[in-house]
């Protein structure tokens, strides 16, 4: 197919629904749709596609997880949402629901859950790494109100679970 | 200092050896990796990050077995030594120019190297020379195992290794190789095989990763997919894909030469003759001449100069390696004079 302003081969194909149903379509070598404005040529910005695409995919359950916070780093969904980078490991479970279909869109053609490597060290058990995290945003949280006396106690505990680990 | 040693080299992925070298530039592998029992480095504050590069560090330069790696803190560098590291592939442009206590451990030959407080807690890279994707692949395997035996890794099995970006969980790897594609642009044959690539999931990019335009005919492809697939598979997609692509570039090659030969001819001995010979040269126009003359050389119509020798001019006329070289900053202006007497100093005709 050609171009409807010049000759060359048509590359970008646009069907524009008006509102008042009327379907128009445009049919453009890629040099007349940059100068028409019907594309963009800028970089390619991944982060702006992928906060697009989470938009895209939580549709009906947008309620829901707008209310959503992670209770051990306090991320919350719509933060995600707008930045398109999570906040720690526990986010996965904590945002399930708006994650699924996001990942599936992503990671097309593969399967819904992990295969391959396996990293030999298990955690220690399932808990104690949420445990820790908890205890580390809590003493950051500490530090930001200046109350250093929690700030140390918290700083002790952690260290203990490590080292009890 | 290693910046100073690396300033009078070029990594090994430079070379211009390995398999397909004249097409395929270099192989890398990337993987993300973070531990299980702090925030990712976006959500870190200060105190943090601080921890974790402070534990991280520790752990990487202190591996088992024969891997010696050199460590450097990003925030107390300059930026145009950051930029250095950029251009040599070793760092990302988002960890040049990020906040916050962060680093980066590179091996004195540079196939390997660990960014630290990247977007995620660890960033593995390996790189080589030419197509060795599964060379490249057993050599960050290695790499991953001795550090996991010093961290717990944040993993589930549901969704693999767990990365800060939902576009890098499971594997955490990103394959690529950087391909130098002049004739498929030469014959517009480019975009078709970008498109066919998107059709099958794969990415394709300039030589600077995300965003980059592809400037010298240079082009990153890469795998997309990183959940639900595994490592041999992701790999087993582009070891597939590549020699077709090579193919379609040689055949590109030899239909310039069968039908267009005096214009190839032209195009390849005005770019080597402006390289030689202008006064100013931009880093943009520097990387299509060069690009003119690697092609040159591949399809020996000249053959006074090697391609190691040009794939080292890529990187040393770049901003920050020339500013080095020169040991002062330069601006825009300057730079370009200074980008053009190093080009006709390295590339003087043979007085016989």
């Amino acid at each position: 197919m050609k171009c409807q302003y010049c000759s060359q081969p048509a590359t970008v194909h646009l069907t524009n629904v008006e509102p008042s149903g009327v379907r128009r379509e445009l049919h453009l070598c890629e040099a007349c749709a940059e100068k028409k404005n019907v594309i963009n040529k800028q970089e390619l910005n991944l982060s702006s596609i992928l906060q697009t695409l989470i938009g895209a995919h939580v549709g009906a359950r947008s309620d829901e997880l707008s209310r959503l916070a992670c209770p051990v780093c306090g991320i919350r969904y719509m933060e995600f949402r707008a930045e398109g980078r999570l906040g720690c490991p526990h986010d996965y479970e904590v945002f399930r629901i708006g994650l699924e279909p996001l990942l599936q869109r992503i990671h097309r053609g593969g399967a819904n859950h992990h295969i391959g490597k396996r990293p030999r060290r298990r955690p220690r058990s399932p808990n104690w790494h949420r445990e820790l995290l908890d205890l580390r945003r809590q003493l950051k949280e500490a530090v930001e109100q200046e109350a250093f006396e929690r700030a140390a106690a918290l700083r002790d505990l952690i260290r203990q679970k490590e080292n009890l680990g | 200092m290693i910046l100073d040693e690396l300033t009078h080299s070029s990594g090994e992925w430079l070379r211009g050896e390995g398999p397909e070298a004249d097409i395929v530039v270099s192989s890398r592998i990337r993987l993300a990796r973070n531990l299980a029992d702090f925030p990712f480095s976006n959500r870190a504050s200060a105190m943090q990050k601080g921890e974790i590069e402070g534990l991280l560090r520790e752990r990487v330069t202190k591996l088992d077995g024969s891997i010696r790696l050199q460590y450097l803190q990003l925030h107390v560098l300059e930026p145009i030594d950051r930029q250095f590291l950029v251009e040599r592939q070793l760092i990302s442009r988002e960890h040049a120019t990020s906040e916050g206590q962060r680093g980066v451990a590179i091996e004195a030959r540079e196939t390997r190297s660990i960014m630290i407080n990247e977007e995620d807690h660890l960033r593995l890279q390996v790189l080589r020379s030419g197509f060795q994707l599964d060379e490249a692949w057993d050599d960050i395997n290695q790499l991953d195992d001795l550090i996991e035996q010093r961290v717990t890794y944040a993993f589930s099995e549901e969704f693999g290794y767990l990365t800060a970006c939902p576009t890098n969980v499971g594997t955490g790897m990103r394959a690529s190789v950087l391909l130098h594609l002049p004739a498929l642009h030469m014959t517009k044959q480019i975009e078709k095989v970008f498109r066919a690539l998107q059709k099958i999931n794969l990415a394709v990019r300039g030589l600077y990763g995300e965003g980059t335009r592809a400037s010298g005919d240079f082009y990153q492809i890469s795998n997309q997919v990183t959940l639900g697939k595994a490592e041999g598979d992701i790999l087993k997609e582009i070891r597939e894909v590549v020699p077709q692509i090579i193919s379609y570039e040689r055949m590109s090659r030899n239909t310039l030469l069968r039908e267009s030969r005096s214009l190839i001819q032209d195009k390849v001995s005005r770019a080597y003759g402006t390289l030689r010979s202008a006064t100013m040269m931009t880093s943009e126009e520097t990387m299509d001449l060069l690009s003119s003359v690697r092609l040159g050389i591949n399809l020996s119509l000249i053959d006074d100069l090697t391609i190691p020798a040009v794939n080292e001019l890529f990187l040393q006329t770049q901003p920050a390696h020339l500013q080095k070289l020169q040991g002062q900053a330069l601006d825009g202006e300057e730079r370009n004079v200074a980008r053009a007497n190093y080009l006709r100093s390295k590339l003087k005709p043979n007085p016989n």
